[in-house]
Formats: C-alpha cells, sequence, structure tokens
C-alpha cells in the first residue's frame, strides 16, 4: 500500500489538491474563496499533467538539443505534449480565475456583500 | 476555388473567430461593426450549411491544420495524428449547421435589441459562434476542451452582458463556476486518456480501444467526462445554473446558451459512442444518461409550473426537453451491445437528434418571442404583464407556436420527433416512456399560464402605449417558426435527408475511425 502511494506521489498530491479545490468550491460561500478553490483545482490537474509526462532521468524535449541515437549519454525525453497541454490550460485557468474575481468585485459592487448567501436573488 | 472548399472547415471556424477581435477595432464606428458581425455571421452560416451538404454526399471530411495536404490525416508515414485534426461526420455537421443558424438569426435580432456597446457584444456572439463550431469539428479531445473553455468564457460575458444590475452578475458567477469545474473534469480526463492510450485524437482513441480495450483508468476518464458534459448541458440534477443563466442573459444570447447546451451534449455523445462504444462499460453510462435524462424531464416540467418569471419558465420546461434528448441518446446507447433492442435503440437517436434540432429552433423562438415582450414592456414579471395581444399581434402568434411545439403537439416539430421517442423508448422500459409523456403533457400547462398571462385578459393601463417589435426581430421569429412548422408537416424529409445520417455516423464507430485515420 505505502510502496504504491510513494510510487505515485505526484499523482495522490493532485488528487488530493484537486479534492482540496473542490472543497472550497463547494461549502465556501465567500466568492474570493470560491476562486481560490477554483484556482486550486487548475493547478492539481496542471500538477498532475506535467507528472503525467516526467520519466526518471529524461531530459528536457528540445528536438535541437536531442543527443543521437547510441550516443554515451543517451538519455530519455520527457513527454512533451502533457507539457503544451499545461501551458495552455495554465493561460486557460488565468483568464478564468481573472474573470471570477472580476465577477466577484461586481458583485461586491451591487450587494456590499463577498457573502454568496447574501448576495444571492435568483432563487427558485 | 476547389483549393478554397478544402479549407472550408478551417474557414469555419477561423472566419467568426478572426472577426471576433477585429470588432473591437470598430468601436466607434456602431453601424460598420454591426455590418461586419452580420456578414461574418452569414458567411459562417454559408459555410456550416456547405460543409453539411458536402459531409452528407461524399461521408466523412477531415482537415489537419496547417498540413500541406489538409485532408491526410497521418502526414510523413506517422503512426498517428501528430498534427490538430478536424474531423466532420455527419453528426459534427449537423450540429454545427444548427449552431450558425441560430447564431444568425440571434445576430440579426440583436440589432434593435441590443442598444449599447455593440463592438464588445457582437464580438462576444462571435467568440461564442466559433467556440460551438469548433466544439463540434474538431477530431482532438485537447482541441475540445480549448473550444470548449472559449465556448464558456465568452457566454460568460455575455450572460453578464448588463452589469449594472446583480442579478446578471450572480448568473455568470455560477455559470463560471460550473462551466470552470466541468472544463477542470474535462482537462484530467484527457490527461487520463492520453497517459493510457498515449494519443489525443478522437479516432486514435477510438482505435486503441477498439485494439487494447479498456483500463480502470479510462472508466475514471469516462465518468469525469459524462459528469463534466451533463454538467454543462443542464441535466438534472445540475440544472441549478439553468434558469439563472437563462433567464438574465440577453434574450439573444439565450437562444445561443441553449446551442452552447447541446453542444455540451454532442461531446456527450461525441465521447460515450465513438470513444467507448465498444466497451461493456457504456451500458453503465447508458444507465447513468437515462436516470439524469428522466429526472431533467419531470423536475423541469414540475419546475416550470411554479415561475412569475417569463423566461426561467421557459428555461424550466427546456431542461425537460433536454430531458427528452438524453433519454433517447440513453436508449440508443443502451442498445448498442443488445441486438433485439438495436432497431428501437436506432429510431430512439433518431428521434432524439432530430429533438436536438428542433429543440434548439423552438426554444430559441420561445426566447426571443419572451425578449420582444421584455423589450417593449421592460418586464418579464407574468404577474405584471397583461393584454399584450391587441399591441403585439404577430408576438403572440410566434409564442403560440412555440408553445404549441415546446408541448409536442401538431403540427410541429416536435410531435414528430416525441412519437418517435415514445415508441421506441417504450420497447426499452414502458415506464420511462409514460414519464416522458407525462412531463409533456405537464408542459402544456405552464405556456398556456404564460400565454394568458402575457397576451390575453384586459389591456392594462402602462401597457396601453407599446407598440409591436421592429421587423428584423419579427423577421428572425417568422423563420423559426416557420422551420418549426415546416419540420413538422414533413418529418419524413427531414428524417431521411439529415437526422439519420447523423444517427449513423453516431452509430458506426468504425467507420468514423476509418474515415478520419
Amino acid at each position: 500500500m505505502i510502496a504504491v502511494l510513494s510510487q505515485n506521489l505526484p499523482f495522490v498530491v493532485s488528487a488530493l489538491l484537486l479534492l482540496i479545490g473542490m472543497y472550497a468550491l463547494l461549502f465556501k460561500s465567500n466568492l474570493i474563496k470560491m476562486a481560490i478553490g477554483l484556482s486550486v483545482m487548475g493547478s492539481a490537474v496542471n500538477l498532475f499533467l506535467i507528472a503525467l509526462g516526467y520519466r526518471q532521468d529524461s531530459i528536457a524535449p528540445i528536438f535541437t538539443n536531442a543527443p543521437l541515437v547510441g550516443a554515451v549519454n543517451a538519455a530519455e525525453m520527457a513527454m512533451p505534449v502533457p507539457q503544451a497541454l499545461t501551458l495552455t490550460s495554465i493561460v486557460i485557468s488565468l483568464a478564468v480565475t481573472a474573470l471570477m474575481l472580476s465577477l466577484a468585485v461586481l458583485t461586491f459592487r451591487h450587494t456590499g456583500t463577498l457573502d454568496a448567501e447574501k448576495a444571492g436573488r435568483l432563487k427558485g | 476555388m476547389i483549393e478554397l472548399v478544402q479549407h472550408f472547415p478551417a474557414l469555419a471556424i477561423g472566419v467568426p473567430l478572426a472577426f471576433a477581435f477585429l470588432l473591437p477595432l470598430l468601436k466607434k464606428w456602431r453601424n460598420s461593426a454591426v455590418i461586419a458581425a452580420l456578414a461574418a455571421l452569414a458567411v459562417t452560416e454559408f459555410l456550416a450549411l456547405f460543409i453539411l451538404q458536402d459531409v452528407l454526399q461524399n461521408g466523412i471530411r477531415i482537415y489537419s491544420m496547417g498540413a500541406v495536404v489538409p485532408g491526410l490525416a497521418t502526414p510523413e508515414q506517422m503512426a498517428v495524428p501528430v498534427r490538430i485534426l478536424l474531423s466532420i461526420d455527419a453528426f459534427s455537421a449537423f450540429m454545427g449547421a444548427v449552431a450558425a443558424t441560430i447564431a444568425l438569426l440571434a445576430g440579426i435580432y440583436s440589432i434593435h435589441f441590443i442598444r449599447e456597446s455593440h463592438s464588445k457584444y457582437f464580438s462576444l456572439l462571435l467568440l461564442m459562434l466559433a467556440g460551438a463550431l469548433g466544439l463540434v469539428f474538431t477530431g482532438d479531445m485537447f482541441n475540445m476542451f480549448v473550444f470548449f473553455e472559449v465556448l464558456s468564457i465568452s457566454s460568460i460575458g455575455l450572460i453578464a452582458f448588463w452589469l449594472h444590475r446583480a442579478e446578471p452578475v450572480e448568473a455568470g458567477f455560477k455559470y463560471l463556476a460550473i462551466s470552470a469545474v466541468a472544463s477542470i473534469f474535462v482537462l484530467f480526463a484527457v490527461g487520463l486518456l492520453y497517459g493510457q492510450h498515449g494519443v489525443l485524437n478522437i479516432a486514435g482513441l477510438s482505435r486503441s480501444t477498439l485494439l487494447y480495450g479498456f483500463a480502470f483508468t479510462d472508466i475514471i476518464a469516462l465518468a469525469l467526462l459524462v459528469c463534466a458534459f451533463s454538467m454543462k448541458a443542464g441535466a438534472a440534477p445540475m440544472h441549478y445554473w439553468v434558469p439563472d443563466a437563462y433567464g438574465e442573459a440577453p434574450a439573444a444570447v439565450t437562444a445561443m446558451l441553449a446551442v452552447a447546451s447541446l453542444a455540451s451534449l454532442y461531446a456527450l455523445f461525441r465521447i460515450a459512442f465513438t470513444v467507448f462504444g465498444a466497451t461493456p462499460l457504456i451500458e453503465l453510462v447508458a444507465f447513468a444518461v437515462i436516470i439524469f435524462g428522466v429526472l431533467s424531464l419531470f423536475l423541469g416540467a414540475t419546475m416550470s409550473l411554479v415561475q412569475k418569471d417569463l423566461k426561467r419558465l421557459i428555461a424550466y420546461a427546456g431542461i425537460s426537453q433536454t430531458g427528452f434528448i438524453l433519454v433517447a441518446l440513453g436508449v440508443g446507447l443502451a442498445a448498442i451491445h443488445n441486438t433485439p433492442l438495436q432497431p428501437f435503440g436506432a429510431m430512439a437517436m433518431e428521434g432524439g437528434v432530430f429533438h436536438v434540432i428542433n429543440h434548439a429552433f423552438y426554444e430559441a423562438l420561445l426566447f426571443l418571442c419572451a425578449g420582444a415582450v421584455f423589450l417593449r414592456t421592460g418586464t418579464k414579471d407574468l404577474n405584471e404583464l397583461g393584454g399584450l395581444a391587441r399591441r403585439m399581434p404577430f408576438t403572440a402568434f410566434f409564442f403560440l407556436i412555440g408553445g404549441i411545439a415546446i408541448a409536442g403537439l401538431p403540427p410541429s416539430s416536435a410531435f414528430a420527433s416525441k412519437i418517435l421517442i415514445y415508441e421506441s423508448v417504450y420497447f426499452f422500459n414502458p415506464l420511462i416512456a409514460v414519464i416522458a409523456l407525462v412531463s409533456s403533457v405537464l408542459v402544456v400547462v405552464p405556456m398556456v399560464k404564460a400565454f394568458c398571462a402575457i397576451f390575453l385578459g384586459p389591456e392594462i393601463g402602462k401597457f396601453k402605449k407599446v407598440r409591436e417589435v421592429p421587423g428584423a426581430m419579427l423577421f428572425t421569429m417568422l423563420v423559426l417558426s416557420a422551420l418549426v412548422i415546416i419540420f413538422g408537416l414533413f418529418p419524413g424529409a427531414i428524417v431521411e435527408t439529415i437526422v439519420s445520417p447523423a444517427v449513423n455516423a453516431l452509430l458506426s464507430q468504425s467507420a468514423y475511425v476509418g474515415g478520419v485515420l
């Protein structure tokens, strides 16, 4: 059990982060805290993707630096695709966080509170 | 010309995307911004219809972004596609045509409906269309995630378009929370699938599940994807954002939001049928989808009864219509590996896919009518409205057609699609068919209530000076009503020409893989 956990530690950590973010989003009523939760969830997924692409003792996946096949210092490259995915996802989660915070600011201006329970007017 | 035709799939996404970023430059020239936006919408509509006609004639069409030969999926003797691929089969082309049509009509409607910041509004509308088209045309899981985000971020900008009130901001926040969680789930699932299969291409994934079966991580990925997409489609029990977002957005945007929900349904069924169709896992998904569907059917219809706000009432009725689509496609999924049920599964799918197009049209029609009432009276509250049929006879007539369609009465198109669904679902499980029928009848009640409250009754003093809405707005409603009635009068022809090819495209996983790779 412990061996499995330690081998997959990055994945376990990212799953835990995902749950923590989800907890904040579901159970916190402060809009800023919800934005933080969402941000944590985004980072958890980024961490997961990076861990997915990593290989033990690998080098950075830059094609021009690639060692020749059969060279003495031949090492595997880390998988480049998850890193590309992560870059895109960082940009997107930045946009989402900015949008969420600006909506929180607007809510505060209109209602004078950041508490979702008190600010909520749409029901039923 | 032939060379340009090759690039139509990329152009269909590229034109709205390019114009979305050009429009803010035209901020000072209001009329030219509107004309440019409408031109872009019209061009995209033409491209989408052309692609639909082309795909129906010549079968699945692919386009690899940035390749010398766009028609080649796997260049340079690679085993898997390395470029971003658009793969358009009959189902994607069908959804693309629906999205482009609704967007064009929403654009025409908005000329008079939106009074300020035209360039911002139309730029977001075009971005939304680009997102929806990208989502349905893409052949790549990660690209799907990106367009999913483009679609949701632009729709949030439009839901919270009227920033001077608190309610739209709240609705936007709710929608943002939902869609951000949904897209994080999608990205997580994409990562899992990539780790398991080593490809991001949908056809590549599909081939990999056909060849090597599926693993435990696939189950997690599938569960995450089903949750994410049904959340975004507004299926009960994840429906609570729908009435808020639909109710507070400008009317034309609400019509586009319905399209966004349908695009999420597209993604759900693309994943379920095309990627995981061969795995025995799919029966579980089928039951989950049917349960979501039955819940949406019943909850939507009953909650619609008690609403006092016109747009929330229509939104809840719309949830129950989403339930129809979910039930039909769920039965289709359940029948994949069950040979005696297969003909009924195919029939249910025909009903469901036909209902997708009908739902898009009459839902848009009802919301546009509600917007017309709101534009002239300034309220959506059913208790305040009344006696408007004398002042707005055309809007009243179009609302009546929309109400008839959503209740599934002849001669509307929804009657045909609902009959197909009842008949086939009955053989799967009579109880579900009964629930569907009862919910459909229940929806009549809120529609009658809304029609009576708004248009009938004695004239109210403060609405004495209300006029009919401008011609452009009436024109969009006329087009939608005409489509609803024409589809209802000739359902056989519509099912033959566009619905069955879409269903067959969904059902034959190997044809998709063979067509793309």
